[in-house]
């Protein structure tokens, strides 16, 4: 059982710390073959996902953690994790909702997000991903009417081999580091997306994670491909419950955009945070990198980190295809204990490409936040452009903000401009609010909200009221 | 539901120190419904300080004395709780909130001030219409309100951004702060014009200013001359024109 001690919990800003009361089958704690082979067994994989998993794991055994990061890291202890967690007597994932185990249903309903698809958001397919499976996946036949694939991984790696095959790995290769290389030998569930050719997807894509089991390591695995010409938006968002363990969320991310392709991708990230104290929380590892292979391409990150106790992540585009375009919108929020070392990566291969990043941070409580970016020209890279705005924003006198922008630049027809603030919220400006009626919360919350609008208004307009609301309710607490 | 009330404001004994220099000193005031007062001081005389001590800005400490806003205790209040018990106060210097649309500020603290008057927050059409009609006595072009609150404002938007959400948020008592810096005399007008519309009967205006010529747009009941923490002398407008003529020596 969870050792929850829920009365240890002041906090009551993070409404979707509860467990759901549900029987667990994990596979036995412990990094090694046995439990890779066990992993690849229950999702059903033909040998070369098999193959390809233990070589990944083959390699690991030489790797380090990385140790680089402007964060406290407590030590993990890799044998000590159990890799793969599935609600009790979940043999094969359900063919309809009524199928599905009514808890499960009425855990995403206090999420916020209902499955059923008569109730659900208008315009927005859920993959619901509960611990180390994908527990349901909406509007897929109609989806597959038009050709575009979204189904959970393990299901596209036995029926779709071919692209799984052909790109995963591609933008972020097995050996890359420590984490995206454990992600590769254990990765459990994530979503799929193939787009075809000029197929414009006509809903909102969204993958919705969960981590419930306790002691467990969640290592999602997300590929997303755009054909030429296509277009796609998806969304994910995350969220776990309260507990005094840190727990371990390291998911690889890969995009690939063809031809004339665009990729938006945007998160918001909730995870349960640790408490006032700092103790608990996730640690949140991810490396998500897009490709914009193709001429033309775009890809857009847009992520919105409000949770987690250490959030590690650099969402990258590599612009090979000539006039590719890599976008990176970011609002990073800590309060409280919290620690942040994220940013991005745009790497310049092709001619004419271009990249904009635009980064906010906001700092409060005991909290450390740090952009960390690289802008890489490569010498063919002609004409290329990047514009960089790094903003923070601190809130009380006991957090921290840095910023590290590196570039690189062997190209001399390229060009760079980087432009950087520091500020605080003044007690004028929430003076000024206050003397029309606002309260000292809401006061903070207008001016944050305003802060972090050119991100917001990024997202897709079903979810910019959440995150704004978000916004608001990461930083209860920190006035005064 | 309003009671008839005595006195609007009422100020007594009130000493105020701000970092830990005592700038207001035993200052009595009297304001009845309806009535416009002034208060006319050289620069650095502590004015400004009886504006934001009665909209209750941190760091002002009220060290003696009290303050009744209509009937209750004024000094006990947070600044909101002032704001909603219908205190406004119109900055000499107007804040920017960059990223803050004014269209969306103006929606926020106009539904803050339904909100404790127990009203349904205000429809869209019904506000972008009460809106328009505001903005027009104001000559405020829309175009304004999809800016971000006060910033890039010329000094006279700002003034005008104040008196429209003056009259938005519809006020017992307006305490303006120096309204006549930073504007020619066409906004001077164009300003004075609006408040004098808000001027209703029940309505009372607390006026700091350092010159007559607002006084010549906004006619005060009584005039009060401010000096070294406290007032020194009262009177009816024909003080200020002699202010006006002889300065600030004090007798």
């Amino acid at each position: 059982m969870n050792k929850i001690n829920k009365d240890n919990f002041k906090q009551d800003a993070y409404k979707y710390g509860f467990v759901t009361e549900i029987e667990d089958e994990k596979i036995p704690k412990g990094l090694n073959e046995e439990v890779i082979k066990l992993i690849s067994s229950k999702k059903n994989e033909p040998k070369w996902m098999l193959e390809w998993r233990l070589a990944a794991y083959e390699r690991l055994k030489s790797m380090e953690v990385p140790k680089w990061a402007r964060a406290n890291i407590a030590d993990i202890d890799f044998q000590d994790l159990y890799y793969y967690s599935s609600p009790k007597d979940f043999k094969e994932k359900p063919k309809s909702l009524e199928e599905v185990d009514p808890k499960l249903l009425e855990t995403y309903e206090k999420l916020g997000i209902p499955l059923k698809e008569q109730e659900a958001l208008a315009g927005v397919a859920v993959d619901a991903v509960f611990d180390s499976v994908s527990v349901a996946t909406t509007f897929k036949e109609k989806l597959n009417e038009i050709g575009v694939i979204f189904s959970p991984i393990s299901e596209a790696i036995q029926k779709h081999p071919d692209l799984v095959k052909k790109y995963i790995g591609s933008v972020i290769p097995v050996t890359d580091h420590f984490y995206a290389t454990l992600n590769s030998a254990v990765f459990s569930d994530g979503s799929f997306v193939y787009i075809p050719k000029n197929v414009k997807c006509p809903m909102e894509l969204s993958t919705y994670f969960r981590i419930n089991a306790s002691e467990t390591g969640q290592f999602e695995r997300t590929l997303i491909i755009a054909d030429e010409g296509s277009y796609v938006s998806y969304l994910e968002g995350c969220t776990a419950p309260m507990r005094d363990e840190n727990q371990l969320h390291a998911a690889n991310v890969e995009l690939v955009a063809l031809d004339n392709a665009e990729i938006k991708y945007s998160t918001v990230q909730n995870w349960y945070p640790g408490d006032e104290e700092g103790k608990g929380g996730i640690y949140n590892f991810v490396t998500k990198r897009g490709l914009c292979k193709g001429k033309n391409s775009k890809i857009s990150w847009t992520q919105i980190e409000t949770g987690s106790a250490i959030t590690w992540k650099y969402p990258s585009c590599i612009l090979r295809g000539d006039n590719s375009t890599g976008e990176f919108y970011s609002v990073a929020i800590t309060n409280n204990h919290q620690q942040a070392d994220t940013g991005t990566k745009m790497i310049h291969l092709g001619k004419n490409t271009k990249s904009r990043i635009v980064s906010k941070g906001i700092s409060a409580g005991k909290s450390s936040n740090t952009y960390r970016g690289l802008v890489n020209f490569h010498r063919k890279a002609e004409n290329s452009k990047n514009f960089t705005q790094c903003d923070s924003l601190l809130v009380g006198s006991s957090c921290k903000a840095n910023t590290i922008p590196l570039t690189e630049n062997n190209s001399n027809t390229s060009s760079l401009e980087h432009e950087a603030t520091t500020s605080k919220i003044s007690d004028d400006q929430l003076f000024y609010c206050m003397q029309r009626g606002l309260d000292a919360e809401e006061a903070q919350s207008l001016i944050v909200n305003g802060f972090c609008k050119e991100v917001l208004q990024q997202l897709p307009m079903e979810f910019a009221v959440e995150a704004q609301k978000l916004v608001s309710i990461s930083l209860e607490g920190s006035v005064g | 539901m309003k009671e008839a009330l005595d006195n609007m404001l009422e100020i007594k004994n009130l000493d105020v120190s701000v970092e830990d220099k005592q700038i207001i000193k035993n200052l009595n005031l009297k304001i009845g419904p309806g009535e416009v007062h002034a208060i006319m001081g050289p620069n650095g005389s502590g004015k400004s300080t009886i504006a934001h001590t009665l909209a209750g800005k941190p760091n002002y400490l009220v060290e003696a004395g009290n303050v009744d806003f209509k009937n209750e205790d004024l000094i006990a209040k947070d600044p909101y709780e002032r704001s909603l018990l219908g205190l406004f106060l119109a900055f000499q210097y107007p804040i920017e909130l960059p990223g803050v649309t004014n269209a969306s500020y103006l929606k926020q603290i106009l539904n803050a001030h339904r909100k404790s008057r127990g009203e349904n927050p205000i429809d869209a059409g019904e506000f972008l219409k009460i809106l328009k009609e505001k903005s027009r006595n104001l000559n405020i072009p829309m175009e304004m309100h999809s800016r971000f609150v006060n910033a890039g404002f010329s000094g006279g938007e700002k003034k005008k951004n104040e008196v429209l959400q003056m009259d938005l948020l519809d006020p017992s008592l307006i305490i303006m702060d120096e309204t006549d810096s930073g504007l020619d005399v066409d906004a001077l007008k164009s300003t004075s014009e609006a408040v004098n519309k808000l001027r209703d009967g029940k309505r009372s205006f607390l006026i700091i200013t350092h010159y007559l010529r607002l006084l010549e747009y906004i006619e005060p009941d009584h005039v009060h001359v401010f000096g070294d923490g406290s007032i020194i002398e009262s009177g009816d407008k024909s003080l200020a024109s002699r202010i006006d003529n002889e300065g600030y020596e004090v007798k």
